[in-house]
């Protein structure tokens, strides 16, 4: 009984640094990134600078929800910065010609989730790559921008302007805008559905061998379609967020972000090739990205374009630690 | 269970003149099986003969060409695996299907996790899978990774789940090829208390003694048709295995008497003095002569794979000198053994790259064609004159070369491999553990291809871990122990217990002749 606990202690000591050691990671490079600027520059451990990072990324945490749920199933959704550019494209058009913000935001939205279950279908049934699709899925939606305007098309709806300049001061000193309340309250859903329902459960089995959860007779083809839905969802929502802090609608809007997000993931501890990894740590990795851009532009000196230096050193550095982590699990 | 109780009771499952068509191939046609209630079913067949298919036609994931399956007596139609589930057929693959990144509570409970309000109820969950577990007896942390698990507690964890579903029917796919025979005995144990609970078990398993330990009854299929059904106490083994096969086991006779037969002819082929790597294998001295099959017997972890490896080159020496015909070799890499004609064929074939989506021709000629260099195309005419030819040698089923690898049976891809080291008409073969995980029928017909191979001039470095194999098919048999090269027995008269007794021989080093 005795040695039967002690094993189990220790059993549960092992097991829980391996399975979050990543998240960990990240959060130790975020506390590190931030730490340095906190020591270099004056003024940046100010509740605000911290509030900042949500406020700048709140459109990019979204979409990085969205792409880690498919990332945990082992594929990849390329087509979520120009699904958010259509879905400012297609805000910014409906309220110029007159939509009440409502209905907008309906049709930004069915129709990201609508473009997101189309990829999902074709990826499944006719069992092509990801890649691919979302590859395809991206030329069109870009495509779409630029048939709708080629122009930016500037959004004036008294009702975005108040989501967008509305702010709310929870504590003294600390201002936080409506966007940043809505990507924590899809975070909550996410972590929801992802460990506390079948759907999430099936997202991690389909991730860590798709055809033992086909054999355990687990709907592993609804989840792989529902992903790329839930993605899709997610980068409409993130690029309503992204319309309400440029307030415009501009076909080349969020160009390459589905990049940064791939990377925020990536940092963030979840494996490409599936089945590990949280929503919380996709959000720890948006938050070191904003942290290293806030670095650099507190620097004043250095070029922006330092920022893509750094984030790509990081995301070398990560993926082979999580390699050499792999490495030694097995 | 004796067989008037046996049929007393109704069947669980009846299935009636099942046929499953692949593309091409036709691999199960018009087979019967039942399934009575609280009895162990052993279903027993060649590698190909149908034994996978007919499961999982059972289960869900091919579907039935023609025949109907009736469940408790009202016929069914089962187009997923969750339907068969859900019915109450449970099934645990050879290998396991689980997820190795979930938790093992997790795995057992997937996609039935009790909930509360809509959420998942972590706490319920443990607490089933707990109880599951302690059903079959498996005290494991059910929070603890699957991964973290050996082999074979991950597959009672998959017993565990088919328990979940409050199974009827309970389907092992050889489930005890990856165990030792300590966990057979503890599957056997949570075997035997389903049976008392009234489960309905299929049970596969290339071992026959397992089957005469657990098995009820028995239905042998062959070439995905029926033989028969029969109770294992009114069926001795040769009676069994020829069933299987559906030939007597002469083959198996012919090997020997052939093997015995043979002179080692004058020039070796491959000659090794003092040849050692530290932490592998100590220096050692051997000689093989062409048309020779020379035997390497010795426990797991005697160094058996560690030889085979240096001769091949794919590890390089510390010491000692190697030469073929003669003439002194320092290999730089498998490469430069190859071109002098030395192929090493090894126990994994997955690993070895069989490539699962090409057809059988093509995999045969992917050897040869590398042989050759890039410069000089096989023709279509010689590829497949090879093919056939080495089809009809091997018995390769089904006897198509355009037959895609993934359709074969387990082996008859071990087969292709070895036909494709073959096709290149190496001077030296060696085989590392050739038969393992095939079934009877196979193994006699490759020791028959080694046999006729060295009578045709190859020599050939048998490497099995059944003693009876290496004794058969070989004229001397090199014995390993503890990495070392303890002893070489010469002559007609080997038998088992010589290198029995060569095995656990103590401190008796250098060479021992027997008779």
């Amino acid at each position: 009984m005795n040695v039967l606990d002690l094993a189990r202690v220790r059993n549960r000591v092992e097991r829980v640094p391996r399975r979050f050691l990543p998240v960990i990671a990240t959060f130790l490079v975020f506390v590190l990134t931030f730490g340095t600027g906190a020591v270099r520059y004056d003024g940046f451990a100010s509740p605000q600078v911290m509030t900042n990072l949500f406020v700048d990324n709140a459109f990019l945490i979204v979409l990085a929800v969205g792409m880690t749920f498919v990332i945990l199933t082992g594929g990849i959704d390329l087509s979520v910065g120009a699904v958010a550019a259509l879905s400012t494209m297609i805000a910014a058009a409906t309220l110029e010609a007159g939509w009440p913000p409502l209905a907008s935001v309906s049709a930004v939205l069915v129709s990201g989730t609508a473009l997101g279950l189309l990829m999902g279908l074709v990826i499944h049934f006719f069992d092509v790559q990801p890649f691919i699709v979302t590859l395809a899925g991206m030329f069109l939606a870009r495509g779409l921008c630029f048939l709708i305007s080629v122009e930016s098309v500037s959004i004036t709806d008294p009702v975005f302007r108040t989501m967008a300049t509305g702010t709310i001061t929870p504590v003294e000193g600390v201002t936080l805008t409506y966007s940043v309340l809505i990507a924590l309250a899809v975070v909550l859903v996410a972590v929801y559905v992802l460990h506390l329902t079948r759907f999430g459960r099936t997202v991690y089995a389909v991730g860590g061998s798709e055809s033992s959860a086909r054999l355990m007779g687990l709907p592993a083809g609804r989840v792989q379609v529902g992903v790329y839905a839930v993605s899709g969802f997610c980068s409409a929502l993130g690029g309503l967020l992204f319309s309400l802090y440029m307030l415009s609608g501009y076909g080349l809007h969020a160009v390459g972000m589905e990049l940064d997000v791939i990377a925020a993931v990536v940092i963030g501890g979840t494996l490409l090739t599936g089945g590990t990894g949280y929503v919380v740590g996709s959000v720890t990795g948006v938050l070191v990205l904003g942290t290293v851009q806030t670095l650099i532009s507190f620097e004043g000196t250095l070029s922006s374009w330092w920022t893509k230096i750094v984030i790509g050193v990081l995301l070398l550095v990560f993926v082979i630690f999580q390699r050499l982590m792999m490495r030694r699990a097995t | 269970m004796t067989d008037s109780s046996a049929q007393s009771t109704d069947p669980v499952v009846d299935m009636r003149g099942i046929t499953v068509d692949f593309p091409g191939v036709r691999a199960l046609s018009g087979v019967d099986f039942r399934l009575l209630p609280g009895e162990v079913h052993a279903l027993m067949g060649e590698n190909g003969a149908g034994k996978s298919t007919l499961i999982k036609a059972l289960t869900g994931v091919h579907r039935p060409t023609w025949g109907e399956i009736l469940l408790h007596g009202e016929p069914v139609e089962f187009a997923v695996p969750a339907q068969a589930q859900n019915a109450g057929i449970s099934t645990v693959y050879q290998e396991v299907n689980l997820c190795p990144n979930l938790s093992v509570a997790e795995n057992i409970l997937l996609g039935r996790e009790p909930r509360r309000l809509g959420a998942i109820d972590g706490r319920a969950c443990r607490a089933r899978a707990a109880g599951l577990l302690e059903r079959i007896g498996l005290s494991i942390d059910p929070g603890s990774a699957l991964d973290s698990h050996p082999i074979a507690v991950q597959q009672l964890v998959a017993i565990a789940r088919a328990l979940a579903v409050d199974a009827r029917v309970l389907v092992l796919d050889e489930p005890t090829s990856s165990l030792d025979t300590d966990e057979v005995a503890e599957l056997f144990r949570i075997m035997r208390v389903l049976r008392e609970e009234g489960v309905a078990i299929l049970f596969v398993s290339h071992f026959l003694e397992q089957v005469y330990e657990i098995a009820d009854r028995m239905t042998v299929l062959r070439n995905g048709s029926l033989v028969g059904e029969y109770l294992p106490e009114r069926t001795d083994r040769l009676e069994l295995v020829s069933l299987m096969l559906g030939r007597e086991l002469g083959t198996l006779e012919d090997v020997e008497r052939r093997s015995e037969e043979r002179k080692p002819g004058t020039a070796p082929v491959l000659t090794a003095s003092g040849l050692g790597r530290a932490g592998a294998i100590a220096p050692f001295d051997l000689e093989i002569h062409a048309g020779e099959v020379v035997g390497l017997a010795g426990l797991l972890g005697s160094g058996r794979t560690e030889m085979a490896r240096l001769l091949f080159g794919a590890d390089r020496a510390d010491t000692g000198t190697l030469s073929t015909d003669g003439r002194a070799v320092r290999p730089r890499g498998p490469r430069s053994m190859i071109a002098r004609g030395v192929a090493l064929c090894s126990e994994d074939r997955k690993a070895e790259g069989l490539i699962a989506d090409l057809t059988v021709r093509d995999n045969l000629v992917l050897a040869l064609q590398a042989a050759r260099g890039w410069m000089r195309p096989v023709p279509r005419r010689m590829a497949d004159a090879l093919v056939d030819e080495y089809i009809e040698m091997l018995d390769i089923r089904p006897a198509d070369p355009g037959a895609v690898m993934s359709t074969l049976s387990g082996g008859n891809q071990q087969k292709v491999l070895l036909a494709r080291w073959l096709v290149t008409r190496p001077r030296l073969l060696i085989l590392d553990e050739p038969t393992r995980g095939i079934d009877v029928g196979a193994k006699a017909q490759i020791q028959k291809v080694v046999a006729d191979l060295a009578a045709d001039g190859m020599a050939v470095l048998f490497i099995s871990a059944e003693l009876e194999e290496v004794v058969r098919v070989s004229d001397r048999v090199v014995v390993l122990r503890d990495r070392r090269k303890t002893a070489e027995l010469d002559g007609d008269g080997i038998t088992v217990d010589d290198v029995m007794s060569a095995i656990a021989a103590h401190d008796e080093q250098g060479t021992a002749v027997a008779s």
